[in-house]
């Protein structure tokens, strides 16, 4: 562990897990209130003022972009009746991020209900943001009508099938996968045959040294299936990926932070900018949770992540909406 | 007469098929010319009921009241309801007896069954 990433959690792929150090710390953070957990090999930590601790070269990286996700624009429930003026807020955080991302990943669910007005409102505001592309997958939020056609015909220039596609960025090989179609009765998030077969063909010409970052919608790891929350053939297409050294996944659709990390592969789920949901199997279900108010903004948020070439990983902080911009102020997160 | 008895034997039949615990959203027609109407209120990411056993003839009115959209979508192709928003309602008739079980296409965890006797 980086002496000078004291409050920064290192996860070792070559070790599997977290060290020790990293876990005592964890048990320092939850001494001064900060919320750490760790429980069936799932870590879970934020960390106030962390990135004031990262070192410089784990800042800055050889690649910075930021995954930001779940806008739902159109939702205008007690959870948060003003979505716009969150995702706003989300806009002007990558804005004034310190390191200019390269581009933006949007892990879906732009709008609530697929409306043409939530798509047009939502691009309108993404405009703003200034800087790289943004790439995005589709929510099932995003497919509601005819099948996901007005969300492939913005976004989808250039996909396959329902909209998943890869692209290379500084050496960093990134695959967008759509797990919100299709969806079958009692299950959970599904690819299916024809775009696992593509993925396995995506990545047959890649060297296994290159650093896989595959990103989709709901969790292609098993956060709680009891709520949907997971993906039933996501180890087929994690299977095809096992040769590679490092493959970051990186999901939305829970709208809460959660990392965890299996061999060579970890897993990590954004806040979302529109509204909170519960911590797996604290409330009745998973729908939209109010937030006390003035505590809205403190439970929404954008992650900046950072690959750093030979430490095969991904300096992840997480950013709620309600802390100052980084450097100046408070961030939460772990690197992975 | 005859009609009058077995219009009569749907209404305790439908009634029988609300759990106890469960408010009785239903809401019979009187002997008449309308079909019965049978209630599944959409909360929390459950159909209350999961399942309602009715007649051939009943309707049965499915309200979402939960913050997230929802669909009433069989899995056989039976019926679809469109994308159900806060407070909207969807209404199938089911004529034919069977066992008709539907899910939400956007929260397929979310399953449901209607029996047709």
């Amino acid at each position: 562990m980086d002496s000078n990433a004291s409050d920064s959690l290192q996860f070792d792929h070559n070790h599997d897990g977290v060290d020790r150090r990293g876990f005592l710390k964890c048990m320092a953070w939850a001494g001064t209130g900060m919320l750490c957990v760790m429980e069936g090999g799932v870590l879970k930590s934020f960390a106030m003022a962390r990135e004031l601790h990262l070192p410089r070269k784990l800042r800055a990286g050889e690649l910075a972009f930021v995954q930001m996700s779940d806008s739902h624009l159109g939702f205008n429930k007690a959870a948060n009746p003003d979505v716009s003026a969150t995702l706003q807020v989300a806009i002007d955080r990558i804005n004034a991020l310190p390191i200019a991302p390269e581009f933006v990943l949007h892990t879906g669910d732009i709008t609530h209900l697929s409306k043409t007005a939530e798509f047009d409102a939502a691009e309108q505001l993404l405009k703003g943001v200034r800087g790289g592309p943004i790439h995005f997958v589709p929510g099932e939020h995003d497919v509601l009508a005819d099948n996901g056609r007005e969300y492939l015909a913005r976004f989808g220039a250039g996909t396959k099938g329902a909209g998943w596609y890869s692209f290379d960025q500084k050496g960093v090989h990134f695959i967008g996968l759509v797990n919100v179609v299709n969806l079958k009765a009692g299950g959970l998030g599904l690819l299916g045959p024809e775009q696992l077969e593509w993925v396995e063909d995506d990545i047959r010409h890649l060297a296994s040294s290159t650093p896989i970052v595959v990103f989709a919608h709901i969790p292609l790891w098993s956060v709680y299936p009891e709520w949907g929350w997971g993906t039933d053939d996501a180890a087929q297409a994690l299977g095809y990926l096992k040769r590679f050294g490092s493959v970051s996944v990186l999901n939305g659709h829970i709208h809460q932070v959660m990392q965890k990390v299996e061999g060579n592969v970890t897993f990590h789920t954004a806040m979302s900018t529109a509204f909170a949901q519960p911590v797996p199997g604290t409330a009745p279900s998973p729908g939209p949770m109010a937030v006390p108010a003035g505590k809205l903004r403190s439970v929404l948020g954008i992650s900046e992540v950072n690959f750093v070439r030979g430490r095969h990983a991904l300096a992840v902080v997480d950013q709620a909406l309600d802390q100052e911009p980084a450097p100046s102020g408070a961030a939460g997160g772990g690197a992975l | 007469m005859i009609l009058r008895r077995s219009l009569a034997i749907v209404t305790v039949l439908f009634l029988t098929s609300v759990p106890a615990r469960e408010p009785a959203r239903a809401s019979a027609n009187a002997p008449g010319d309308q079909p019965a109407k049978v209630a599944v209120t959409i909360d929390n990411f459950n159909y209350g009921p999961s399942t309602v056993t009715i007649p051939a003839g009943t309707t049965v009115v499915w309200t979402n009241q939960d913050d997230v959209p929802h669909t009433v979508t069989s899995d056989d192709k039976v019926f679809a309801s469109p994308v159900l928003d806060t407070g909207e309602k969807f209404e199938y008739t089911f004529k034919k007896p069977g066992t008709f079980p539907y899910y939400c296409t956007v929260h397929p965890k979310m399953t449901g069954k209607v029996v047709v006797k």
